[in-house]
């Protein structure tokens, strides 16, 4: 297994400079953020752990991290403008550096997203070179998402059954799964699920297994 | 199914079937993403052209570098009086250099294998089609060839300043580059083999040490030598000139000097010219916001 398959991640991203890993690479973990909480933010803290504690603002991170909060993608100009275009949306910013440990990649950036109303998620995810990613965490699950595929997480219950149910919804749609991974953060509690599938998961879809009355919350997520 | 783990599977594969390692990065890449040969063709002229557009708009007066701690320098050296360089390789250097001062300034780039090195493929392809008269489709396919290399080199070592220095981010564009020169040129496969031994041998131990953290000094003159170093490989590599160790073993052996140096010398700017008086100097007068 290759840790890089696409050729496109060695020439590529076309992207707003300085720096793949500190710039591309943050703008695309606050893109999945966003896109895991969903709903316009009201109020970002962004850490930055490691080298990007140290370089945060010589490449342009925090623009970068912010940019992708926006929505905006690695080549989109207005990255260079990202905390001014913030301010004006009403995003309140907070950067702070913070040491997690010798166990988390040297680019590794937390996030912790609010909407107005009071829904709170918390990303980490590393930039582990050429603006290639992984996010190794969501609300203190593990995972280890890509970016590069569609995808559907959802927080439910930890109880028999769940990945049945879900999956059942998806094979209905014929939405084919690439990778799937489960974790908890003790037994009986809470459970997440990332499933990378091959094709677009739509609202229609997320609608039925928002249904599930175990599931807590779930996300269909592009690639980015 | 084509596909490839090493430098030597791509020759393997391009002597059995009498192609180009273009040729076999461009049909391995269409079976891997599972689309077609003709998209995946066309995404490789989009990135081509982006390259392109940055040596053109790296070239113009309309931006500064951030913070301004230094001045821009592509434009000066293309129009200096010459003293040793001849006019081509001058502008290889000049090309480099403007790429490399646009991605500084957030200007919009083609990482390749990072946007911390994208002067150099950009610069070496541009310069060599020219001199060569080559078509579009020729460089295109040398594009090809360049990130087979560099996918060979992410897998097997690294191409993240953070985890491997400079040899992986400007060292790894080099090689790239080299291999794509002499397919360019008309090479055989075990020509690429030996540009990109040569190429990635030469660099090996460079290490990541930007002032102040920022992208600037010595990313934006690196990315220079690194595209000469390319030529100077190719030129070797298609004189004959071989490399004693394979490519193979040069880029795993890349990857292990990686692991062997120290945090300090790899982007966290704690170390090398990052941390010389004049680096620290720079350095505090940033945080203090002083630019």
């Amino acid at each position: 297994m290759k840790k890089v398959e696409s050729i496109f991640e060695i020439i590529g991203p076309i992207m707003v400079g300085p720096s793949s890993s500190h710039t591309a690479g943050a703008v695309r973990i606050g893109k999945i953020a966003r896109e895991i909480l969903g709903t316009k933010p009201v109020k970002a803290i962004i850490l930055f752990h490691g080298s990007f504690a140290e370089t945060f603002r010589g490449h342009g991170s925090d623009k970068a991290v912010v940019g992708g909060i926006l929505g905006f993608s690695t080549d989109d100009l207005r990255i260079r403008k990202a905390l001014e275009v913030a301010e004006r949306e009403g995003l309140k910013i907070e950067f702070k550096t913070v040491d997690l440990g010798e166990e988390y990649h040297p680019n590794t950036i937390k996030i912790i997203l609010e909407d107005a109303s009071g829904l709170k998620i918390q990303v980490i995810g590393s930039s582990i070179g050429g603006g290639n990613i992984i996010i190794t965490e969501i609300n203190g699950f593990e995972t280890d998402l890509s970016g590069d595929y569609y995808a559907l997480i959802a927080i439910h219950d930890d109880k028999p059954g769940m990945v049945a149910k879900i999956t059942t919804i998806l094979a209905k749609h014929r939405i084919n799964i690439a990778k799937m991974r489960v974790s908890r953060i003790k037994r009986g509690a809470l459970a997440f699920s990332s499933i990378e599938v091959d094709h677009e998961i739509s609202k229609e879809v997320v609608g039925e297994i928002e249904k599930i009355k175990e599931v807590r919350l779930v996300r269909a997520l592009k690639p980015i | 199914m084509v596909d490839f783990e090493t430098l030597s599977d791509l020759v393997k594969l391009a002597r059995e079937r009498d192609c180009k390692i273009g040729e076999i990065v461009w049909e391995y890449e269409a079976e891997v993403e599972g689309i077609s040969k003709e998209e995946v063709w066309n995404k490789m002229v989009k990135h081509w052209n982006v390259m392109k557009d940055s040596i053109e708009d790296g070239l113009k007066e309309s931006f500064e570098l951030p913070c301004k701690i230094t001045e821009r320098f592509a434009g000066k050296f293309l129009n200096a009086k010459r003293v040793f360089l001849d006019d081509f390789m001058s502008k290889v250097v000049a090309r480099a250099l403007a790429v490399s001062e646009y991605n500084s300034a957030m200007g919009l780039v083609c990482a390749a294998p990072t946007a911390g090195a994208s002067g150099v493929l950009p610069a070496t392809l541009c310069s060599a089609a020219e001199k060569l008269n080559a078509k579009e489709k020729d460089i295109v396919l040398a594009l090809f060839t360049a990130s087979g290399i560099g996918l060979v080199i992410a897998n097997k070592a690294s191409i993240a300043g953070s985890e491997a220095g400079c040899q992986a981010e400007v060292g790894a564009a080099a090689a790239m580059a080299a291999g794509a020169l002499v397919e360019l040129a008309n090479s055989t496969p075990e020509q690429v083999d030996h540009a990109v031994a040569i190429a990635l041998k030469s660099i090996m131990g460079l290490i990541c040490d930007p002032v102040a953290g920022l992208v600037i000094s010595p990313c934006i003159k690196r990315n220079a030598f690194g595209a000469v170093l390319a030529f100077l490989a190719a030129e070797m590599a298609l004189a004959g000139v071989k490399s004693l160790i394979p490519a193979d073993e040069v880029i795993e052996a890349m990857g292990e000097v990686g692991r062997l140096m120290h945090p300090d010398l790899k982007e966290t700017s704690r170390g090398g010219i990052a941390t010389t008086p004049t680096g620290e100097k720079i350095r505090e007068k940033i945080f203090k916001g002083d630019f």
